[in-house]
């Protein structure tokens, strides 16, 4: 098992498509300070390609993508 | 910003040419999934996409001349959702209201899925500082005054988009 990560702020996508979780994403992250860590959890299966894509574009790390029960959950850490 | 500028955001530049329900959505969600990346986003509204400034959108969705379109049905178990209904040209052409069924079908069937409306894609992107700009020329054409779109929208010509789109790193037509 790998260390457990502190998020700051969670946000769930549960249900949303495309381009709702990166939407929502980007509103959420607003909200925090650098360094500070989001949990976001989707249920869309183009969730974690586009994640990593607005990962890679913002710039805010994404530390762990995983599954868990047919979740996607991510953590990000703000640029 | 320009190019010279090596810590210029990226750019989207769209031009939105249509108006009805399903050619209203990929504007709306490009920009709103590049206005999230932090890229600029500028969406020029001309012909029949000059409808989606409007307060209040209308748009709907033919079938007619739409052969691929899929028909499915947003109620009912999973099974049956997940038919394909063949709609025969003759009677998409021919039965008064089909087109505000299908719209109605696809409105649904959208929001089941999870898919925002139009609307919230709009109000979206208007949060994420997406410039909505709207055709002066169409405007004349068509009849349309300033007053008739939202305030946010700015009004436009050809040159003010080539202007916008020389400087973007993706430009596409829809």
């Amino acid at each position: 098992m790998t260390d457990v990560i502190k998020e700051d702020q969670v946000l769930d996508c549960s249900g949303m498509l495309c381009p709702m979780p990166v939407v929502k994403a980007s509103k959420a992250i607003k909200e925090l300070q650098s360094g500070q860590i989001l949990k976001m959890i989707a249920t869309d299966p183009g969730a974690p390609p586009d994640m990593e894509a607005w990962s890679r574009q913002t710039g805010n790390e994404m530390l762990r993508s995983m599954t868990d029960n047919g979740k996607f959950i991510f953590y990000l850490k703000k640029k | 910003m320009s190019k010279s500028d090596p810590n210029a955001p990226k750019r989207l530049a769209l031009i939105a040419s249509k108006g009805t329900l399903d050619w209203a959505y990929p504007p709306f969600i490009l920009a709103s999934a590049a206005g999230a990346m932090g890229w600029e986003v500028g969406i020029f509204f001309t012909f029949y996409g000059l409808t989606l400034l409007k307060p209040d959108l209308t748009a709907a969705v033919s079938p007619l001349g739409n052969p691929a379109m899929p028909m499915k049905m947003p109620f009912g178990p999973e099974g049956f959702q997940n038919i394909n209904w063949p709609m025969p040209n003759l009677l998409m052409a021919n039965v008064p209201g089909f087109e505000s069924l299908a719209t109605t079908l696809m409105k649904q069937t959208f929001k089941n899925k999870g898919v925002a409306s139009v609307e919230e894609l709009r109000e979206s992107c208007l949060e994420l500082d997406v410039r909505l700009i709207g055709c002066q020329m169409t405007m004349d054409v068509f009849g349309f005054k300033r007053e008739d779109f939202i305030k946010e929208a700015e009004i436009g010509g050809a040159a003010t988009f080539l202007e916008y789109a020389a400087d973007a790193d993706v430009q596409l037509f829809i």
